[in-house]
């Protein structure tokens, strides 16, 4: 079963999360249907308190929030038998062998013994802990307990996957590792995954939407495939002998242009228009091109233009 | 067992109901108690008293037993009320002895391992988590007090006929329900202890000093203050004083249940009793309530 990419997987509707008296999240609204999408945001932001939202831990103080179209309040049960949980935290018994607790998730979240079991040993094995299932959690490495997380969230099957901080205190190569799986489980089709990392490279290596926080409000939203296609347009080029008129033959070739002093020019290529056409009209017109560039806004940029910008609160 | 290609897949199996899904704690939290040993030898051990009982019984009613062992039918001890409530005495005090051993060890774990997000991220409500961990004392207690007891008043009903079953039939229900109070008390006191203390030798102490050091705490305030309200802090005596109502005894009988004696003229008011018994609970599903959560709010 594919998934429908178009079908809002979260949507929040003037969300508003309170934790005694402080508000934690205001009137957070925006629809987010992306197979990964990435939650970011300083220290403080709400991004544990909107996964603990969505998860039923903390009832809204006012307005909704959905998942696959159930009201996380109201259909909290329904909403938990889709969805799998990796915390932050260290989170699991550490007297049981690994196979047993991912087994006991399974059949928490209603599969039946003999089911829970297989796929418990699928997990592990698909973690790559397969050689260490009959051990007991508590003797595992930092992250050893990481893959048993994402083994224990994974096993039942479901909808959507929550992963709080995946990559947190892994070595390089378990960090690989974690986003390779991370990838796999995503590009099978099966299932959406809602990614919080302090981490912009985890997140623009595994993510296609992004929803960056701050204060409680919604700092941006943006579709990160989207954002790479404008990006592969966007050209800045830097010119000795170029002048005005040079613009204006590059505008001839379907181009949006500005000149930007010094013989530098900012351009945005229409579909289909290949750089060696500016080449070519450059050696044609005598101009040289010393330099070009493809505008590469990464998500760091992205982070960074959103923390500077006032947050609205709204997609 | 087919080990599926190191990939993930999604499940489109079936489902167990999802009334049934508490029951998954309580069956792996016997199975890590079989493992043990001491826990298996201490049960064993507690059907040791039931079983003498039983003895008594058919021997009270086999003369050709009694004549064998030169004892005469009227020095045997009389199966009433008395032996059935002593019966139960002996039994529940083993069971707050293997409460205090089981108890501190259910909850506490998951939350010194921070597992609790983890259950309550399922389709698994706190309810349920507590349901699943208290069945498992539920069961346990259970095969100690009134299964045996009721086993004694079906095998005493069937040596004696259908009038003594007739005549005493509320004992069956005073065996049931002494039991059910004592057992539900002990299960929510237990967890709720367990819910916040993580060490269990701790958490064990405390049970012990909760039952022991509350009746000697009740019985100087009766010194001191010359009253008898002291009582209804010593929890002994509240159950005792229940039982005996339950067994439909006079309460100013002053005897009750060995190990849950009600001091002659200390005697309160059932409905007292109940009430206290009652807070008591109530203050403890308080405090369940207040640490069985998926996330802990510092506010």
């Amino acid at each position: 079963m594919n998934v429908a990419t178009q079908a809002p997987v979260i949507e929040l509707d003037n969300l508003v999360v309170k934790l005694g008296d402080r508000m934690i999240l205001k009137k957070l609204t925006g629809s987010f249907s992306g197979r990964a999408v990435g939650l970011l945001g300083p220290n403080g932001a709400g991004k544990s308190t909107l996964i603990n939202t969505l998860l039923g831990f903390h009832k809204p103080f006012a307005g909704t929030a959905r998942i696959f179209g159930h009201d996380v309040r109201t259909h909290a049960r329904q909403v938990r038998s889709l969805i799998g949980y990796m915390p932050e935290n260290d989170s699991f018994i550490a007297d049981m062998p690994g196979i047993r607790f991912v087994r006991m998730m399974a059949e928490l979240s209603g599969l039946p013994p003999a089911e829970a079991l297989e796929r418990a040993h699928e997990a592990f094995f698909f973690t790559g802990l397969g050689e260490v299932r009959y051990r007991n959690i508590g003797t595992y490495s930092l992250g050893m307990k990481q893959m048993a997380k994402l083994a224990q969230a994974i096993a039942h099957g479901p909808r959507l996957l929550f992963l709080d901080e995946p990559t947190n205190g892994l070595d390089p190569p378990a960090r690989l590792r974690m986003l390779q799986l991370i990838k796999e489980i995503r590009d099978r089709g099966d299932l959406h995954i809602i990614i919080s990392s302090h981490l912009l490279r985890d997140v623009e290596e595994c993510c296609d939407e992004v929803l960056i926080l701050k204060d409680g409000n919604i700092a941006a939203s943006c579709n990160l495939e989207a954002e790479r296609r404008a990006n592969r347009n966007f050209l800045e080029i830097e010119t000795r002998g170029a002048d005005e008129s040079f613009v204006a033959h590059i505008e001839q070739l379907g181009c949006r242009a500005a000149w930007g002093g010094n013989g530098r020019i900012k351009l945005v290529m229409p579909e289909g228009l290949e750089v060696r056409r500016i080449y070519q009209l450059a050696s044609d017109r005598s101009v040289q091109i010393r330099r070009l560039n493809r505008k590469r806004d990464s998500l760091e940029d992205i982070f960074l233009k959103a923390m500077e910008e006032s947050a609205n609160g709204s997609v | 067992m087919a080990v599926y290609k190191k990939t993930y897949r999604s499940y489109e199996g079936r489902m167990t109901p999802e009334w049934a899904r508490f029951f998954v704690l309580t069956r792996y939290a016997w199975e890590d108690l079989q493992r043990r040993r001491f826990f298996t030898l201490f049960f064993l051990g507690t059907l040791i008293w039931p079983l003498i009982c039983a003895l008594g019984i058919y021997v009270r009613h086999n003369l050709s037993a009694l004549e064998l062992m030169g004892i005469r039918a009227a020095s045997m001890v009389q199966i009433d009320s008395s032996f059935f409530l002593t019966f139960l005495g002996v039994q529940c005090m083993f069971a707050f002895f293997l409460n205090s051993f089981i108890g501190p060890g259910l909850v506490s774990p998951d939350l010194s391992n921070n597992a609790l997000p983890l259950y309550l991220s399922r389709p698994f409500s706190r309810t349920e988590y507590v349901l699943g961990r208290m069945s498992m004392l539920l069961i346990l207690l259970s095969l100690m007090t009134w299964i045996p007891g009721e086993f004694l008043f079906g095998l005493q009903s069937y040596l004696e006929g259908w009038d003594w079953f007739k005549a005493n039939a509320g004992l069956a229900w005073g065996l049931f329900a002494g039991s059910g109070v004592w057992i539900v008390f002990l299960a929510l006191l237990s967890l709720s202890v367990s819910a916040w203390v993580k060490w269990k030798p701790v958490a064990g102490g405390l049970l012990f000093g909760l039952f022991f050091v509350a009746a000697g705490f009740g019985q100087a305030i009766n010194a001191v203050l010359r009253t008898k309200w002291g009582n209804l802090i010593n929890i002994s005596n509240l159950v005792g004083s229940i039982w005996v109502s339950l067994f439909n005894k006079p309460l100013e009988s002053g005897s009750g249940a060995v190990f849950f004696r009600i001091a002659r003229g200390e005697e309160i008011p059932v409905w007292m009793c109940w009430v206290s018994l009652a807070l008591i609970c109530l203050f403890c599903l308080y405090l369940l309530g207040r640490k069985i959560r998926g996330v802990e709010v510092s506010r």
